[in-house]
């Protein structure tokens, strides 16, 4: 049988009545802990595997797939609307789609997330039926000193990305690379900077300080305003859909995010996070429309929530072709397979073809059904933002603390909120961008270990960075993003820079 | 909180239709890992088990994550003292980490009742190594230590124990060794059958479908007899004297009296009988090595004291 004729025989099965119910069931369950900060899918998935013994193979799996996908998708409705990140990929979501939401826009921007989630969700589970080998291969090629270059790329796109002052950027970016530092160090497991505190040796919590410092941060900065700005939010002006020029610029980004967010996804250490970081990077640099980044631009929602639905699918890669998890919520899909007696592995793909199949035809099911539930929801969802501001902002401060400790309930992790909650107060106060400060958390751990890794393997001998026909490249790249802007602003020509820019309109 | 509730109500679901006997305990159950890995199933094993079996009318699975379990060990010992309803998963990797992290708890602070499964360190190699056997691998470190480089798991960990052990009985300065520390199976996986590394080491499950399937080849087992599955040769066969198996034990409360301890130690003797217990195991893929009591603690001791050695030797504790 061919490709295709599997797909349509995992349709079938997907379309059986039980089938179907216990997607929805996925897909409920899954946004609404996406919705809750700190609970993801993956500890959803772990609590739901006792109760799912006794039920068929294909149905609990498919409720797992459909919980995956739901919370990739939840965790953009806070960040739209209530500045809180549910989960690390949609942190970027944040910097955009709330300032969107304040300013009356929360509609189209939920509605370009949805869509663009489910463009992505579409696109990227075909590729994943269809190119699994081959992106597969790839991905293999990656190995220690490409990542690090891949990280490099990143960082240098990204922090040249946020924020108007470069020296407030760096120094945010700086922050969160320090605290990146805290904890156990993986290659030699010694313990950096914890001085002594049991829960700081695992390292800060990328959702605890993603949402101390949005959330908390901000409702300290809107309590110290008093009712100076208590007007200054919209619930909704003009209409709550997406108009025919919110269509136009959405449909470019999502494709690119998709691109992005796929392949990303698919490597064993990439991450969800990183897709919405290069797609967030992309868009700023390609949109017609740069001025507004920061004030609410669409693309600027609709490439990073493509990219991070496309990793998703892209992290079902490894998971079916090689066994390997590379997400939280890969490996506990994993222990459901193993649950079910099912070996995900190079020959599950040749031995349960049917499970396969009906894995990857009610992944597509599982995301019609989520644009189907949540479209109709953003009016609702909307209405949020006309609960009066005290009132919101103490819901937003319970929310976020009781998702923290939720995952971890610990006093350290309480304090540590707080703590990085007044942080993000006194940098919205003066004026620094937070999110370098999240994005050099999530990084810097990771580029210091590849880096290692790769020296530790060519045994101390740096040229082996460039050696790799790949990382070769992609430094290159890198380097060359940083040092063009540069050469240009030192030869004067910083104005027509930004001359240019103006033009493009 | 949500998670106590919603064990809680699935525990409920579970346990009607039962009658409980009169005297039997509702267990607390902490496994001191992120919902997911290793401990977390165990712990949520022995919760279906014990209930389906009637061993105990309730069993809540609580997640402490941290630091190899230390972080929940350390919880574990200063909450629990004296209640025999509190039990905690554990393992050899914890071991490890309360040397590593010169955790203030050790296993001393609570009451170890059993090990309940085990695993094999496997070596293997991509099927395109030019490496054939394990002789191979160690002249090749024997002739340059550092050329040989080692993808495995956390550092200090139970791969990374058995490199030094392996180094060690080789007449390799284990100091040399060039372990590149992955945060887990799967990406080590990755880096393995990449090619990005010589060798690779790691849990024989994590292995076995890919060797099965044609795109590895295990080199040699870390048990004292040969491992299920596959017929790789044993390290001591192959003239190593080495013998580690990564197991995972159930410990209780401090401070118990013996009758306690007993009671707790009965309960767990009757899950491991049940036959339960030994369908679970086979879906899975755990192997039984089962040892309680005296036996249990000797081996503990025994495991504390040459992981103490070695990871001086590799120069990880000072």
């Amino acid at each position: 049988m061919t490709t295709f004729d599997f797909l349509m025989q995992g349709l079938v099965v997907a379309m059986s009545p039980m089938i179907l119910m216990y997607a929805l069931i996925g897909v409920t369950l899954g946004t609404a802990v996406g919705v809750l900060p700190g609970i993801g899918p993956a500890l959803t998935v772990a609590l739901l595997l006792p109760v799912t013994y006794g039920l068929d193979p294909a149905g609990s799996l498919i409720m797992f797939a459909g919980i995956y996908y739901g919370g990739m998708y939840g965790g953009s409705t806070t960040s739209i609307l209530l500045n809180t990140p549910g989960e690390s990929a949609s942190i970027v979501t944040a910097l955009e789609g709330n300032k969107m939401a304040r300013a009356g826009r929360g509609g189209p921007a939920l509605a370009t997330a949805a869509i663009g989630s489910f463009v992505a969700g579409l696109i990227a589970t075909l590729a994943l039926a269809f190119l699994a080998p081959y992106v597969v291969k790839l991905a293999l090629i990656f190995g220690p000193r490409e990542y690090f270059a891949l990280m490099m790329l990143a960082f240098v796109t990204v922090s040249a990305a946020f924020g108007d002052s470069a020296m407030k950027g760096l120094t945010s970016l700086f922050v969160g690379l320090a605290l990146g530092l805290v904890g156990i160090d993986q290659l030699t497991g010694q313990t950096r900077l914890a001085f002594d505190v049991p829960e700081l040796r695992d390292g800060i919590e990328i959702t605890t300080l993603a949402v101390a410092l949005f959330a908390i941060g901000e409702a300290l900065f809107v309590a110290s305003q008093g009712n100076v700005i208590a007007d200054t939010i919209q619930a909704v002006k003009g209409s709550v859909w997406m108009t025919r020029a919110d269509w136009a610029r959405s449909w470019k980004p999502w494709l690119r995010g998709t691109v992005i967010g796929f392949p990303i996804g698919a490597m064993p250490a990439g991450g969800a996070e990183i897709g919405t970081f290069l797609s967030y990077a992309a868009e700023k640099r390609l949109s017609k429309h740069p001025e507004e980044f920061g004030h609410g631009a669409i693309e600027g929602v609709a490439g990073p929530e493509a990219a991070n639905n496309a990793s998703a699918a892209g992290t079902l890669v490894p998971l079916l072709t090689l066994g390997l998890p590379t997400s939280a919520t890969a490996a506990i899909l994993l222990a459901g397979f193993q649950q079910f007696g099912l070996q995900p592995g190079p020959l599950l793909f040749a031995t349960s073809p049917q499970l396969v199949w009906g894995l990857i035809a009610s992944l597509l099911v599982a995301n019609i059904m989520l644009l189907v539930l949540n479209l109709p929801m953003i009016r609702l969802w909307v209405k949020l933002l006309m609960i009066p501001k005290p009132w919101l902002y103490a819901g937003i401060l319970v929310f976020a603390t009781l998702g923290t400790i939720g995952i971890n309930p610990s006093p350290v992790e309480l304090a540590m909120l707080l703590i990085f909650g007044v942080m993000g107060f006194l940098m919205r106060l003066y004026g620094y961008p937070i999110a370098p400060a999240v994005v050099g958390l999530i990084l810097g751990p990771m580029a210091e270990q590849h880096l290692r890794r790769a020296l530790a393997i060519s045994q101390g001998d740096w040229t082996t960075l460039l050696a790799s026909p790949i990382s070769a490249v992609i430094l290159l790249v890198a380097t060359l993003a940083l040092v063009v802007p540069m050469l240009m602003r030192m030869r004067g020509k910083g104005q027509l820079l930004s001359q240019m820019a103006s033009d493009e309109d | 909180m949500k998670h106590t509730l919603l064990s809680a109500a699935f525990a409920a679901a579970l346990v009607t239709g039962f009658a409980a006997p009169a005297l039997a305990t509702d267990y607390m159950i902490m496994a001191p890992a992120a919902p997911g890995g290793g401990w977390d199933s165990t712990a949520r094993s022995m919760q279906e088990v014990l209930q389906t079996e009637g061993i105990s009318p309730s069993v809540q699975v609580q997640n402490v994550p941290g630091a190899g379990g230390t972080v929940g060990l350390a919880q574990f010992a200063s909450t629990s003292a004296g209640d025999p309803s509190q039990l905690i998963v554990g393992g050899y990797v914890m071991v490890g980490a309360i040397l590593n992290n010169d955790s203030p708890v050790s296993l001393a602070d609570v009451t170890p009742i059993a090990r309940l499964t085990g695993e094999a360190v496997a070596i293997a190699v991509s099927a395109a190594s030019p490496i054939q056997n394990i002789n191979e691998l160690v002249d090749m470190m024997k002739a340059d230590p550092g050329s040989v480089s080692w993808a495995g798991g956390s550092a200090g960990g139970v791969d990374h124990i058995t490199v030094g052990l392996l180094a060690k009985a080789a007449g390799v300065d284990p100091t040399k060794i060039n372990y590149v520390a992955f945060s887990g199976g799967g990406e080590a996986l990755a880096a393995i059958l990449g090619n990005q590394v010589t060798v690779g080491i790691s849990g024989v499950g994590e292995f076995l479908p890919q060797v099965e399937a044609g795109t590895m080849r295990i080199l040699a087992v870390s048990t004292a007899d040969k491992w299920v599955g596959t017929d790789a040769p044993t390290l001591i066969e192959s003239g190593y004297d080495v013998n580690v198996q990564n197991w995972r034990m159930v410990a209780a409360a401090p401070g118990l009296s013996a009758e306690q301890k007993a009671a707790v130690s009965a309960d767990i003797d009757k899950m491991v009988q049940s036959a339960g217990w030994k369908s679970m195991l086979e879906t899975k893929g755990w192997a039984d090595t089962y040892l309680a009591g005296a036996d249990f603690d000797a081996q503990l001791a025994k495991d504390v004291e040459s992981t103490t050695t070695i990871l001086k030797e590799i120069g990880l504790v000072k």
